[in-house]
């Protein structure tokens, strides 16, 4: 093997070290690595507890406001119709019916909802005004306020 | 005597209720013959599919999941639109920290963009909320025929040419670095043309509230082609910011009752298996035809959706 071919093989054997290396000199801020594993822990706990509270709900083992068999009588209404004939919660009533399985399913999702806002006011909000990164601040600031807004329901919408 | 008559004007009109429900319950019950279990199930393996199709175009599962199941399934239109946004929302979540670690999602870009869609996301939601439901099957046929369009005509500009930032983009200093193994060097990327983006987010927010879409269809072009950002940021921006946008309209529907479980849960269970399973398949994959059939489902999903919305 010539020298040359030798040098070659070198090179494209340390070509993705280097590579690496190179990704590695990428900045990411702090906040945002601290930001991406608050998601990536916590989403798929989400799903997780999405599943078993599903499968509760499905098998039967636990009792349920609206038993799964009883459910495709309703699944064609709206949703302001569906909750006149079955008289299930809005808002946050929710909470209040986690001793049925079809209500347990939406601490699953209420855990995804709320990822969000966790991040925001534990993560990029301390962050930026650590940095004093007004415009930043504010903008979290704000996010904060919407999105506890849409979650309070305290806005309401009218009926179809 | 007044009494009485009360008392029967009570009775009669507590019976036209009864049988105002129970007529409403007996239109509503699905599919004769059909077991009620089969829908659910059918439903898992339509997002899983769904879930695979989507990765391997590009798109998320969010734009093929209201328009297929809305129109294909015998849930109401409210319903979906909830299931839908919380699938858009899973993903979005499943992705961002992947995409966040490597820059690919930038915070400098993606949070004051996602503060707007989110905020309009709201007011979207609740329009959808408030429209009758065939008006809404015909505005979501519209929508979903343009965005069809849209996937044929539109071009992709891997890195734009950015000419002078502009004053909100330099106070705001949206820039940023990442690494691009194709030229094996960090690429150093600034957005302009900010206030025209961030204008065209006010719409991208409603309509993701509204119809329940997963809104990368529209961010990644206003973010690529109009903005300046490239193409891989404009990607791994967009789908991150979904997570936050679709947050505040997943919220409304939720406080609505519009989120059902058995409806909800299958749906992002099976696009989230479906998803990994695409990233698989990618490799082998060919994008073109790929993002083709998606054109043509999604065509074929906007028109009926239309056509049902008109009563045919």
């Amino acid at each position: 093997m010539s020298s040359q071919v030798r040098a070659e093989n070198v090179r494209q054997q340390t070509a993705p070290e280097r590579q690496k290396a190179v990704a590695a000199q990428i900045e990411v801020p702090p906040e945002q690595i601290k930001y991406a594993n608050l998601l990536l822990y916590c989403s798929w706990a989400g799903i997780g507890i999405l599943m078993v509270t599903f499968l509760l709900y499905m098998s039967g083992i636990m009792g349920s406001y609206i038993p799964p068999a009883e459910i495709s009588q309703y699944w064609g209404m709206s949703v302001h119709d569906y909750l006149v004939a079955t008289g299930a919660p809005h808002g946050w009533g929710w909470l209040g019916m986690l001793g049925n399985s079809d209500y347990l399913n939406l601490i699953g999702i209420a855990l995804l909802a709320t990822l969000t806002v966790v991040g925001y006011v534990a993560l990029l909000l301390p962050a930026y005004l650590r940095k004093k990164d007004i415009p930043y601040a504010t903008i979290v600031m704000l996010e904060i306020t919407v999105l506890t807004l849409a979650a309070s329901g305290i806005l309401k919408v009218g009926a179809h | 005597m007044l009494d009485g008559i009360l008392a029967k004007a009570g009775l009669l009109m507590e019976l036209a209720n009864n049988s105002q429900v129970a007529q409403a319950v007996t239109q509503a019950s699905g599919t004769p013959g059909m077991p009620w279990w089969a829908w659910p199930l059918i439903l898992l393996v339509t997002c899983f599919i769904m879930g695979i199709v989507a990765v391997m175009a590009g798109v998320g599962g969010g734009v093929l999941f209201v328009p297929i199941v809305g129109s294909f399934f015998p849930f109401h239109l409210d319903f979906v639109r909830g299931a839908g946004l919380i699938v858009a929302l899973a993903g979005a979540l499943a992705a961002g920290p992947g995409l966040l670690k490597a820059n690919l999602a930038n915070l400098r870009l993606a949070l004051p963009v996602a503060l707007i869609a989110s905020t309009f996301s709201i007011v979207g939601a609740f329009i959808g909320l408030a429209l009758p439901a065939d008006i809404l099957q015909i505005c979501l046929g519209i929508t979903i025929s343009l965005i069809a369009i849209l996937f044929i005509f539109s071009k992709n500009s891997e890195f734009p040419n950015v000419g002078q930032p502009d004053t909100l983009s330099r106070s705001l200093n949206i820039t940023g670095t990442y690494y691009e193994p194709s030229a094996g060097r960090p690429v150093k990327w600034t957005v302009w043309r900010t206030p025209q983006g961030f204008l065209l987010f006010v719409a991208i927010g409603m309509v993701a509230g509204m119809f329940g879409l997963g809104a990368g269809w529209a961010n990644v072009p206003v973010l690529n082609l109009l903005m300046g950002a490239p193409l891989k940021i404009a990607v791994g921006s967009s789908k991150f910011l979904l997570s936050i946008t679709d947050t505040s309209a997943a919220w409304v529907y939720l406080n609505q009752g519009a989120v059902l479980p058995i409806i909800a849960v299958p749906s992002v269970l099976g696009i989230m298996l479906g998803s990994l399973v695409g990233v698989k398949l990618l490799a082998g994959a060919k994008p073109k035809i790929v993002r083709n059939m998606v054109i043509v489902m999604l065509l074929f999903a906007g028109i009926r959706s239309l056509l049902k919305g008109l009563g045919y």
